[in-house]
């Protein structure tokens, strides 16, 4: 696509595609017709403004891919619409058919688009400057000087003007040297162009190198307790997400050991207990036979270890208890994770012990790092640092349900198919304990013992092995757009000519292609640079009048003062 | 990690204030500018105008683009509007917008010493929660604003961006009052530093071609109502640039902006990539991140599309900048996503 060259290029149409309407057409014609419809900068814009439309659902759904838990949880409270949303893929809106189907298009739109338009501009860098336009006052920018007669000719002053346009980026072609009307013709900001196609490829690269991750990397979750080791194998992870082409070989087995987490929380006054460093300090091994390692591992900067990264995303507390059964056996006995519900880290606990004998155990409640009691006998949490740990827990005996075979959540009790030993509503009480404290369970069912505390880090783990590309892609699009807009392509030439009085009459005239709104300052700096060259040695009269523009406005602003 | 300076952060908070009534004095010295030099334009014209006809093509006069000027020119300056259609400054002294552009100036310094205390209380930098992007951003906006004034004469704009300015120091202080503090671990980084303050300055021009474009939605509507023969109702706009220059003066604005973006959202991703692993991961922030990013380069296409400039155009570019002020408050107070800062 080229720009018509025109005079008023503040509205400017560059859309040269004829407006094609429907004429009677065969097969291969209507195919035609498809693509050049496809390829028209109307479509482009349009389904630019589609994708952002379909892009917001997005974010007003919970989606699948980030949070699976609230989207079932969500269609589970609405029962009738929540259905109905799904089927439209509204939970999935960045891997649906119509969100895939809009891009996927604008991206055929611009390869339609990009690649003529290439081609194009090849044609155009190697041709020449184009011709002198016969009336030159025509130019949107046009001046004229007059040259005392003396060792200037109108084939020296035409040089003189090719060399100067030359050093200023222009690409010049002198015509007719040795005639009676030399002149040169120069076109300068190629890269305008370029930078556009470098600009539209290279989105086609973002997108090719989101795929590839996409093809061929992984993704995968871990929580460490404090003291615990991970093995990068399959079975090391929680959770994991392979790419579509993955494979088991491609884990490097590593392994990291979390020495400590240290947290630190705000003391001052405003914005007392807000969290201000978390670091984790661990004992990496680049593979079962490596020297180990110490690392530090903070939020904003993950480890690199066997081609995966490794970040902190999270974190919180894992009380350590021992829990007896009711033949007085250890059923029991470790860490269990706790799941924070604010910025006191009050966290959830869910405890189950399948083991216990001769029934199953399930504990469910609270962990509290700073212990307290409000005015109506609940207890809550006053601090996020563990001044006064304590659990506050009911228990239940029965059936667990984990022997059937279905996954279930750890983080979930579900105490339906239970019965209830104590709680804090039942008249024995809830199960309190701070640290180092045992209690036993009515009915003779065990007891618990809240032993110590330890913290634990959630980690996410990933491999992505066209991130670089997407990086270098972005960074080339950026410099092509940069390059695309503020870079002005414009034309000019000077003619010159000997009066009959002797003296050389020079006159130039600039043209832009597409918006420039700084032709008018070149008009001047060129203006300017043919003065100093030739009429140095005159005295400097008020002779700018000379210089006009058929544009509005005038053309005399000092060079640079208008970008 | 540094401790927080508090009689400083109040210092802080008492030169927002102090600043938030300067900016208050400007916006009324914005507004008495246009209304007095519409009412001077009014009378030199009732002056000027024998019939009711040479009365409409002084109008039209004003109001036609470019290629008008050599008619306003000779009609002995009688219609000269507050700024001409290249936006530079004229002859003509305004005593009234002089002080409206100063007093902006002393606001904003007193504004930049409150920033620059606040970064200096909590010994970092000063964007860190909705009360600091508000109150910085607001300083950006207006310290582009006046960056600007240097080359181009947008006093006429000045009622509508100081009057912005004023409203996001009220939300920064009545909406998200937030003592001075450290940064939590999330926030830790130096593309915070980067990120932020490039999207900052991206939306403060942004605002500019905002109000650029509504003023040249009206403006069209205008010319169009007196090429009808209809009456002008909005006189004020006589004060204003014509539709198409400020088309082109929006769209050059909105160019830098659009390139300030495309790098917010590559510095997003790269922090993304280094906090969370993963550099998309359609967070409700990113996905309006990315909304605003494509219905500008929209805009952009549309500058080039047949039908599409002038009005169209400008439409795309209001909605481009509704999408920043939605991101910027609904979306950072009510959707909970990765970025949560209130
Ligand atoms: C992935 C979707 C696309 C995006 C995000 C995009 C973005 C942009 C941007 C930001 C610009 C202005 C900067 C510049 O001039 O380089 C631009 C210009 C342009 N685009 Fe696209 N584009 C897309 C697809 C297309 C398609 C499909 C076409 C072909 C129909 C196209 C044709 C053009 C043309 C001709 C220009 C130059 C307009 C001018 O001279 O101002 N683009 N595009």
């Amino acid at each position: 696509m080229m720009y018509p060259d025109k005079e008023d290029h503040a509205l400017a149409e560059k859309d040269r595609r004829p407006d094609v309407s429907l004429p009677a057409l065969g097969f291969v014609g209507t195919l035609r017709w498809a693509w050049t419809q496809l390829t028209s900068m109307r479509t482009a814009l349009f389904l630019l403004l589609l994708l952002a439309v379909a892009a917001v659902p997005g974010s007003l759904f919970p989606q699948r891919p980030a949070n699976p838990a609230v989207v079932t949880q969500y269609i589970r409270n609405n029962p009738e619409a929540g259905p109905v949303l799904d089927w439209f893929q509204l939970f999935d809106v960045y891997s649906s058919v119509w969100f895939s189907a809009i891009y996927l298009l604008l991206f055929i739109s611009l390869i339609g688009c990009v690649i003529p338009r290439a081609m194009v501009h090849a044609r155009a860098v190697r041709s020449k400057p184009p011709r002198t336009p016969r009336r030159l006052s025509r130019m949107p920018v046009y001046g004229t000087l007059a040259i005392p007669g003396g060792d200037v000719t109108a084939g020296s002053a035409v040089t003189d003007a090719a060399a100067m346009l030359k050093k200023r980026g222009y690409r010049v072609d002198v015509r007719d040297e040795d005639g009676k009307t030399p002149s040169v013709g120069a076109e300068r900001g190629f890269t305008k162009e370029l930078g556009n196609l470098i600009f539209h490829v290279s989105l086609i690269g973002v997108l090719v190198s989101v795929a590839a991750g996409g093809l061929f990397g992984y993704r995968g979750q871990k929580i460490l307790v404090e003291g615990d080791t991970f093995v990068n194998t399959l079975v090391g992870y929680d959770s994991f997400n392979p790419g579509t082409n993955f494979s088991d070989n491609q884990l490097e087995p590593y392994s990291v050991t979390l020495d400590n987490f240290d947290v630190r929380f705000d003391r001052q006054l405003t914005h007392y207990g807000q969290p201000i460093d978390f670091t984790a300090t661990m004992t990496t091994k680049a593979g079962p036979d490596a020297e180990p390692e110490e690392q530090i591992l903070k939020v904003n900067a993950p480890l690199t270890i066997g081609g995966t990264s490794v970040y902190l995303v999270g974190n919180g507390y894992a009380p350590v208890v021992t829990v007896r059964d009711g033949d007085g056996n250890i059923a029991y006995q470790g860490p269990v994770v706790s799941i924070p519900q604010d910025g006191l880290f009050t966290s959830l606990v869910v405890i189950k012990v399948p083991d216990a004998q001769p029934d199953q155990l399930g504990f469910v409640g609270f962990f509290l790092p700073t212990a307290a009691v409000d005015e109506n006998g609940v207890s809550f949490s006053r601090d996020p640092d563990p001044f006064l740990p304590q659990l506050n827990l009911n228990s239940y005996y029965g059936d667990l349900g984990l022997d059937d075979g279905e996954p279930k959540n750890v983080y979930v009790l579900d105490t339906e198919e239970l019965t209830e030993l104590n709680s804090r509503n039942s008249d024995d009480g809830g199960i309190v304990l701070d640290a180092g404290e045992t209690q036993e369970l009515p009915d003779g069912k065990g007891s618990i013992t809240f032993d110590g505390l330890r913290r634990y880090v959630a980690l996410d783990i990933t491999h992505d092995p066209a991130q670089v590309g997407a990086l270098v892609f972005s960074s080339l699009a950026l410099a092509g757009l940069s390059a695309s807009l503020f870079i002005g392509r414009r034309r000019a030439w000077v003619r010159a000519g000997t009066h009959d009085d002797g003296r050389v009459m020079v006159e130039y005239g600039l043209l832009a292609r597409g918006e420039d709104h700084r032709l008018a300052g070149e008009g001047g700096a060129l203006d300017k640079l043919f003065r100093e060259r030739w009429l140095a040695d005159t005295a400097p009269t008020d002779e700018h009048g000379d210089m006009e523009t058929s544009s509005a406005r005038s053309s005399r602003q000092p060079h640079g003062k208008d970008n | 990690m540094q401790n927080i300076d508090e009689t400083l952060g109040q210092y802080s908070e008492l030169f927002m204030l102090l600043a938030a009534l300067a900016y208050t004095a400007a916006f009324v010295a914005f507004t008495w500018d246009l209304v007095k030099s519409s009412r001077r334009i009014r009378a030199v014209e009732a002056g000027l105008a024998e019939s009711e006809q040479e009365r409409e093509l002084v109008a039209a006069g004003v109001v036609a683009g470019g290629r008008g000027r050599a008619e306003n020119a000779s009609s002995g300056n009688a219609a000269a509007a507050t700024a001409d259609d290249a936006m530079d400054y004229q002859g003509e002294r305004r005593v009234v917008g002089r002080i409206a552009v100063a007093l902006t100036a002393v606001a904003a310094v007193v504004h930049g010493v409150a920033v620059v205390s606040r970064g200096v209380a909590a010994g970092r930098v000063p964007w860190g929660n909705m009360y600091e992007f508000c109150t910085t951003g607001a300083l950006v906006v207006a310290v582009v604003f006046l960056l600007v004034l240097t080359r181009k004469d947008l006093r006429f704009l000045g009622t509508f961006v100081i009057g912005l300015v004023v409203v996001m120091l009220c939300a920064a202080t009545i909406g998200f009052p937030t003592p001075v503090g450290n940064l939590v671990p999330a926030l830790q980084s130096y593309w915070l530093i980067i990120h932020v303050s490039v999207a900052v300055t991206a939306s403060a021009l942004f605002t500019l071609t905002f109000a650029m474009s509504v003023l040249q939605l009206i403006q069209a509507d205008r010319m169009s109502r007196l090429l009808a023969g209809k009456q002008d109702k909005t006189p004020f706009m006589r004060l204003v640039p014509s539709a198409l220059s400020l088309e082109n003066l929006s769209y050059r604005i909105n160019a830098i902006a659009f390139v300030m973006w495309t790098f917010t959202l590559m510095a997003g991703a790269i922090w993304a990539e280094q906090a969370w692993g993963r550099y998309w991961g359609w967070d409700t922030k990113e996905v309006w991140t990315f909304v605003i990013w494509v219905v500008f380069a929209g805009y952009l296409h549309a500058r080039a599309t047949r039908g599409w400039t002038g009005t169209r155009a400008a439409w795309l570019s209001i909605t481009g900048y509704l999408c920043i002020v939605f991101n910027f408050t609904i979306v950072n107070v009510y959707f909970s996503g990765l970025h949560s800062y209130a």
